[in-house]
């Protein structure tokens, strides 16, 4: 999967972009009285790659539950624009989630098999999105027969299989070893290039939010909440050598810092 | 990073014959165990039945009191037009039960893991029908039920089908939280989910509640047996047991124990067999390892 796939048309700027999902002032409060999430705002735009940055306990897979529909807001709204709903969602976990009595084509077929359609209907949809991710001599194998980094593609082959208006990615790469993780944030870039998706990324790795994404959202934790929006101006598709420039560093090193001054002191050690 | 591979190549180098040897012990050591896998069990079992055989000739043992292996073989020979009969009442009964057991157990399961109130309601009944113990049991289902063979069946079925009932309730349950909210996410309907991802997840638990339904069901129909003792055609095993005790035919009495044994190993092996072949592709019981 090499980055110099075929481009797509330069992304025009996010004003121009259709709107896909707007939160609007979202609270969630738990029964305990926990504030999970204190007035989130967040505009998505088609093509966003948002990262949701911070420590644990900072709201940020909360936010992507509420936004999955897993659970709903205690204040504030959640609106999908120009008639995308949820149907429309591709979801990758921290954990592969595949179910291990399933071949991996099966697997990836879920999604189409809930809403009724065949697997024989849907088969070259399923091989091509197997391609993508570089695992379609694998669709007759057992999730057990692959190691972590080639289940997790498996995942994201399932998540993208609809072509669904927005993914959300709650850790996914967290579990795996930094080789792999470094290969897959490449591929998930290629990917993004490919598909023109649009990503909700949750992750507390500086370096994997500046890689990734085109926005930052940074989380406070105690309550829940965005601190501070940071942009990425850095056009896709980014290859190695946005790893290692001096854009990339500087922003790194902002991200951290603002990162930092929402740790109270002392509350590392949670 | 060069001290770590220096020290490897040296070992690697000074210990090299000594990691074949250990190498081939470890090589033989599971090549006797394949063969031991087999003979052990045969040779041990052969032995006992020989000292069995002894110990009658030695201590001149009278026959209606512990009657040889050979003696025991011929009757099993002799009475197999009666044994067989009561063979086949005692497996019809048995698999019958299994089977309701696997309906109702599996049935009740999935009501128990759709709505938390059926469970609350009935899972009382179901513990209190496991605890009472059958024989106590038993003579009144036969008082209330005069067909003799659904008494038997009843009794058979309360014995086994808690185990499947318990063990796919817990198998419909411990479905991946994360699948579950994919499926919520995907607006699977509960049918869906059940068929998905519930049962897949359960069948590996409802394997194990039904090989040890099988033992139970063999245990259930053969204790019912004892307890509504009545005779004649349509009897199973167990009343041959019965009949041949009063009759002091103590050959007999081991002819049946052996068949009734050798009924619980074919049901152990053939529900094992179902397990692995319904697991072998993919869940960890079943997958071999290096």
């Amino acid at each position: 999967m090499a980055i110099t796939a075929a481009r797509p048309d330069p992304i025009p700027s996010p004003e121009l972009r259709e709107p896909v999902l707007r939160m609007q002032e979202v609270d969630k409060t738990f029964n305990g009285g926990v504030v999970a999430l204190r007035r989130m705002s967040l505009e998505v735009r088609k093509g966003d790659f948002i990262s949701l940055l911070g420590p644990s306990g900072c709201g940020k897979s909360t936010a992507l539950r509420l936004i999955a529909g897993l659970m709903r807001p205690t204040l504030g709204k959640i609106v999908w624009e120009g008639g995308a709903s949820r149907d429309d969602l591709g979801v990758v976990f921290q954990e592969p989630t595949l179910m291990p009595w399933a071949t991996v084509e099966q697997n990836v077929w879920l999604p189409f098999r809930v809403r009724g359609e065949s697997l024989r209907s849907t088969r070259d949809r399923i091989m091509e999105t197997l391609e993508l991710v570089g695992l379609e001599k694998f669709a007759k194998s057992y999730p057990r027969e692959l190691s972590g980094g080639m289940k997790m593609r498996v995942s994201i082959a399932r998540a993208l299989v609809t072509n669904p208006r927005l993914i959300l990615m709650d850790e996914p790469f967290a579990a795996l070893d930094e080789i792999t993780r470094q290969k897959l944030n490449d591929d998930l870039l290629s990917l993004k290039a490919k598909t023109g998706a649009t990503v909700i990324f949750v992750t507390h790795s500086v370096f994997e939010s500046v890689f990734l994404s085109d926005r930052i959202l940074v989380m406070a934790a105690r309550p829940g909440r965005v601190i501070r929006e940071i942009a990425v101006p850095e056009p896709y598709p980014r290859g190695i050598e946005w790893r290692t420039s001096p854009e990339y560093a500087a922003i790194a090193r902002q991200t951290s810092d603002t990162l930092h001054s929402t740790l109270a002191p002392g509350s590392e050690a949670h | 990073m060069t001290a770590i591979d220096s020290s490897t190549a040296a070992s690697s180098t000074d210990k090299g014959p000594m990691f074949d040897e250990e190498e081939e012990r470890i090589a033989r050591a599971k090549r006797v165990e394949s063969v031991a896998k087999w003979a052990l069990p045969i040779i041990v079992m052969s032995l006992a039945i020989w000292y069995w055989d002894r110990l009658v000739v030695w201590n001149d043992i009278p026959h209606y009191v512990l009657p040889g292996p050979g003696l025991v073989l011929s009757t099993l020979i002799e009475d197999w037009p009666i044994l067989s009969e009561a063979l086949l009442v005692t497996l019809k009964i048995t698999a019958m039960a299994l089977a309701v057991a696997v309906a109702g157990g599996v049935g009740l399961a999935v009501l128990f893991a759709q709505s938390r109130f059926a469970e609350m309601s009935f899972s009382p009944f179901a513990v209190i029908l496991q605890v009472t113990p059958i024989v106590s049991i038993a003579p009144l289902i036969f008082i209330y039920i005069d067909n003799r063979i659904v008494g038997l069946l009843l009794c058979a079925w309360i014995v086994a089908f808690f185990p499947i009932l318990a063990n796919t309730t817990l198998g419909l349950k411990s479905t991946d939280h994360n699948l579950s909210d994919l499926m919520t996410i995907y607006r699977a309907s509960r049918w869906q989910r059940l068929r998905y991802l519930q049962l897949p997840s359960a069948l590996p638990y409802f394997l194990g509640g039904l090989r040890i339904a099988g033992g139970l069901a063999l245990i259930g129909a053969v204790v019912a047996e004892y307890v509504a003792g009545t005779g004649g055609i349509g009897s199973g095993l167990a009343f041959r047991i019965l009949e041949a005790g009063y009759r002091l035919n103590i050959p007999r009495m081991f002819a049946a124990l052996i068949l009734i044994a050798g009924t619980g190993v074919l049901i152990f092996a053939t529900t094992t067999l179902i397990s692995h072949l319904a697991l072998r592709k993919w869940h960890e019981s079943a997958l071999k390892r290096d």
